[in-house]
């Protein structure tokens, strides 16, 4: 109790130094929680992707397509359980600016595929019939307005021209990981437009999800539907979702690798401010710990005050961090629109948050500490400050 | 009368461990700050110098990119024929139509796929590209499956290398040559015979046709004809804008990231240095009243402790530019969104950057210091040398 009285006393003693440093601790530890959380963001499609669906594509790259006769074979592949297939479609809302993701899917089967994203089925009815019917995501929905009925325009960059849509559903996600920021078509609806258009193009299919009987199975069926097209003239390259996700996550690693060094760098300063702050505590009160020492209170007593005072300053500023990270994350998730599929902090930030703010603590005590307790008594006393 | 200046930099120097901290502190934000910029300039660049001003690059309507348009062999034909663009020394227009395709490589140093260009060209096309040199072995004979691969691209992608073979569209292609084009986008790219890769990839379109105008100035009336003309659906920009719309996502992201991180950062070096300036302040009160008694006036004073503060946040400046000028060392190579494809560009220092960078170090100090130095001014000379 007394020696809780004395750290809360002495914390308290340079009030305006303290209420910087938690400040200063504040702005670290939030701006850290974002970057954690604009990392995780990136990583969101790979996590909510599944390890139980394969993806089916263009051996070349993703701008290539497969023919729409292989829908049939791989159905015949052993521990095939389903085959749906989807085109990207690239296209644009009004301005560039308004990014969201636009597939053309087969609309018997994908849905079916996916039991994460969760439609109801009068509204899945309705999508099937409706040629031009679109099911959209919550969120996108929210962002942009759409409602059940409203008529959508996209200016399509890879098949051209203006594409009319009328939404049919809006789905949900099952769980909190679910990507709600995306937007699905027919892709009957984009093959009958290409017939008329560009008759080179049709029945071309971007990807195939196949879903399998066995997650177990995944490799064996990957490596069987890549081997029945070897040699032909488009050969597939088959993954799991989960690990074609992470490609393209690992395209842009470079940029992750960046957030995540900044994101410890802020950690890395905000260190340094505290240490300076803890040594300037330190020196001033040289004399009051010789004081204390020819009281007879030992160097660890004097080591436990000053921990006691840096775990006290930043511990409050780390509360108030993570206090402020949801609210301003939320905002910050809301200005980025449908840019990241789900923007949302995670437990392990804020685990991380706290194990930094000990960390800064425990560092910036540790030299002042080492030198209170090191001081002699009459060295002390003779401290000017 | 002012205050010698010696008096600031031993004030500094008395408390060597505290000025540390703080200029560290101080030199952790601007080496960000600065990598940042360098980055973005890098980027710019990279991009800049990827296109010519003289160079018109004609895509399909509504196609962002090359990777998305399609100009067929007619429309291509009709392009060539167009009176703005200019003629060659041997009689032919200057002008390249270009297929171009991402195809799936390995980086070497980890094995991941990732996105290359792959550029099937014209016998114009380096006519066209000035920068564009053979640096290692020869260029692809046309009519061979023989690709050329830019500097970077050769030694990022396994199979690139000069002599390496690499398999794509049922056949195998030979590297016969390496070619530097002057750090831009190319050298990030893949070169073949536009004809073998059409046949290869079963694509008997062009993706873009690129042509060097007779006139600079005749651009406008190049882009009224084409755009106007029915038998094309086809827009047409300047390459150089062209290359900079193709970065523009990624530069943005650069440049918001990059500045939310310094504003952020600044926020946590300005409170350090306003410790250090309080506490330089309250442990010198004494001394300030003497300075006062000895006639120095407040103005002395402010201006005295202003220069600590400035000359913390310039040191702090000097030794972050100093390190983040061996960022010009490293090259960044990721994933450009809007081309979707690989690019790899440098961290550029230019004196624009520096002399913004020790501008921003210095307003940290100065910001900083400021409430401080009102403070030791502000001090009353009695209550000052009563001061222990």
């Amino acid at each position: 109790m007394y020696y809780l009285k004395m750290i809360f006393r002495n914390a308290l003693r340079h009030r305006l130094r303290s209420g910087l440093t938690v400040l200063g601790i504040v702005v670290a530890i939030v701006a850290f929680g974002l970057l954690r959380t604009v990392v995780d963001a990136w990583y969101a499609g790979a996590e909510a992707a599944s390890k139980s669906r394969l993806v089916s594509r263009n051996s070349i790259s993703l701008v290539f397509s497969l023919p729409l006769a292989y829908s049939n074979k791989i159905r015949q592949i052993d521990g095939v359980k389903a085959v749906s297939y989807a085109n990207w479609f690239g296209g644009v809302y009004v301005t560039e600016k308004n990014f969201f993701p636009q597939f053309a899917v087969h609309a018997p089967t994908y849905f079916d595929l996916y039991p994460e994203f969760v439609v109801p089925p009068a509204q899945l009815r309705d999508f099937q019939r409706d040629r031009k019917g679109a099911i959209v995501g919550r969120r996108l929905a929210n962002t942009y307005g759409f409602k059940i009925g409203d008529s959508v325009s996209l200016r399509g960059t890879i098949f051209p021209g203006n594409w009319e849509f009328v939404i049919r559903g809006i789905y949900d996600g099952a769980e909190k990981k679910t990507d709600v920021s995306q937007f699905f078509f027919q892709w009957d609806y984009l093959n009958e437009t290409m017939r008329k258009v560009a008759p080179r193009r049709v029945n071309s299919v971007g990807v195939y999800v196949i879903g399998l009987s066995g997650a177990d199975r995944a490799a064996e069926v990957a490596a069987t539907v890549d081997a029945t097209f070897k040699n032909s003239l488009a050969e597939t390259l088959t993954e799991t979702e989960q690990a074609f996700q992470l490609g393209f996550v690992s395209m842009t690693e470079a940029i992750v690798v960046a957030i995540r060094i900044v994101s410890y760098l802020v950690i890395f300063i905000i260190m340094a401010v505290m240490a300076n702050t803890m040594a300037m505590t330190v020196r001033e009160r040289m004399t009051e710990y010789a004081t204390l020492k020819a009281l007879g209170f030992g160097g660890g007593h004097l080591a436990a005050l000053i921990f006691g005072e840096a775990a006290v300053i930043s511990g409050l500023g780390a509360m108030l961090g993570i206090f402020l990270t949801y609210p301003i994350a939320e905002k910050f998730g809301k200005a980025t629109g449908t840019l990241f599929p789900a923007f949302r902090v995670h437990d392990e930030t804020v685990y991380l948050q706290l194990a930094c703010a000990a960390l800064i603590a425990v560092i910036a005590a540790l030299v002042p500490c080492w030198r209170a307790a090191r001081v002699r008594i009459v060295d002390g006393l003779r401290n000017i400050g | 009368m002012k205050i010698p200046y010696s008096y600031t930099f031993r004030n500094l120097w008395a408390r060597k461990w505290t000025t540390l901290l703080t200029v560290g502190g101080m030199a952790l934000v601007v080496f960000v700050f600065s990598t940042v910029l360098m980055l973005e300039e890098g980027l710019r660049k990279t991009m800049v110098d990827t296109g010519s001003y003289d160079n018109v690059v004609v895509i399909r309507r509504s196609a962002q990119t090359e990777v998305q348009s399609i100009v067929d062999r007619t429309q291509a034909a009709l392009l060539e024929s167009q009176p703005a663009i200019a003629l060659g020394g041997d009689g032919a227009r200057m002008i390249s139509k270009e297929t171009v395709v991402l195809v799936n490589l390995n980086k070497r140093d980890s094995g991941r796929p990732t996105n290359v260009m792959v550029r099937g060209v014209g016998a114009g096309a380096v006519a066209l590209r000035p920068q564009v040199k053979i640096i290692e072995g020869r260029m692809f004979r046309p009519g061979a499956s023989e690709i050329v691969a830019g500097r970077s691209a050769a030694d990022r992608f396994t199979g690139a290398g000069i002599g390496e073979m690499l398999r794509f569209g049922q056949r195998e292609w030979r590297v016969v040559g390496v070619f530097d084009a002057g750090k831009s986008g190319f050298d990030s790219e893949i070169w073949g015979d536009a004809e073998q890769l059409m046949q290869a990839f079963r694509r008997p379109v062009y993706s873009a046709v690129v042509a060097k105008l007779s006139d600079t100035a005749r651009f406008d009336e190049f882009k009224k004809d084409v755009e106007s003309d029915p038998r094309l659906t086809v827009e047409a920009k300047r390459e150089t804008v062209f290359y900079a719309d193709q970065s523009e996502v990624l530069a943005n992201f650069i440049k918001y990231l990059g500045l939310t991180l310094s504003i952020i950062f600044s926020i946590g070096a300005v409170i350090g240095a306003m410790i250090t300036m309080y506490a330089s302040v309250a442990s010198r009160t004494a001394e300030i009243g003497t300075l006062r008694a000895l006639g120095f006036r407040r103005r002395s004073v402010l201006a005295a402790f202003l220069l600590e503060a400035a000359l913390l946040g310039m040191t702090g400046g000097v030794i972050g530019l100093f390190f983040a000028s061996f960022m010009q060392l490293f090259t960044i190579s990721t994933m450009n969104w809007q081309s979707f494809s690989e690019l790899a560009f440098s961290f550029t220092l230019t004196p624009a950057i520096a002399l913004k960078t020790v501008a921003f170090a210095l307003f940290m100090g100065v910001v900083g210091g400021f409430l401080p130095a009102i403070r030791a001014a502000n001090l009353k000379i009695v209550d000052a040398l009563r001061a222990v």
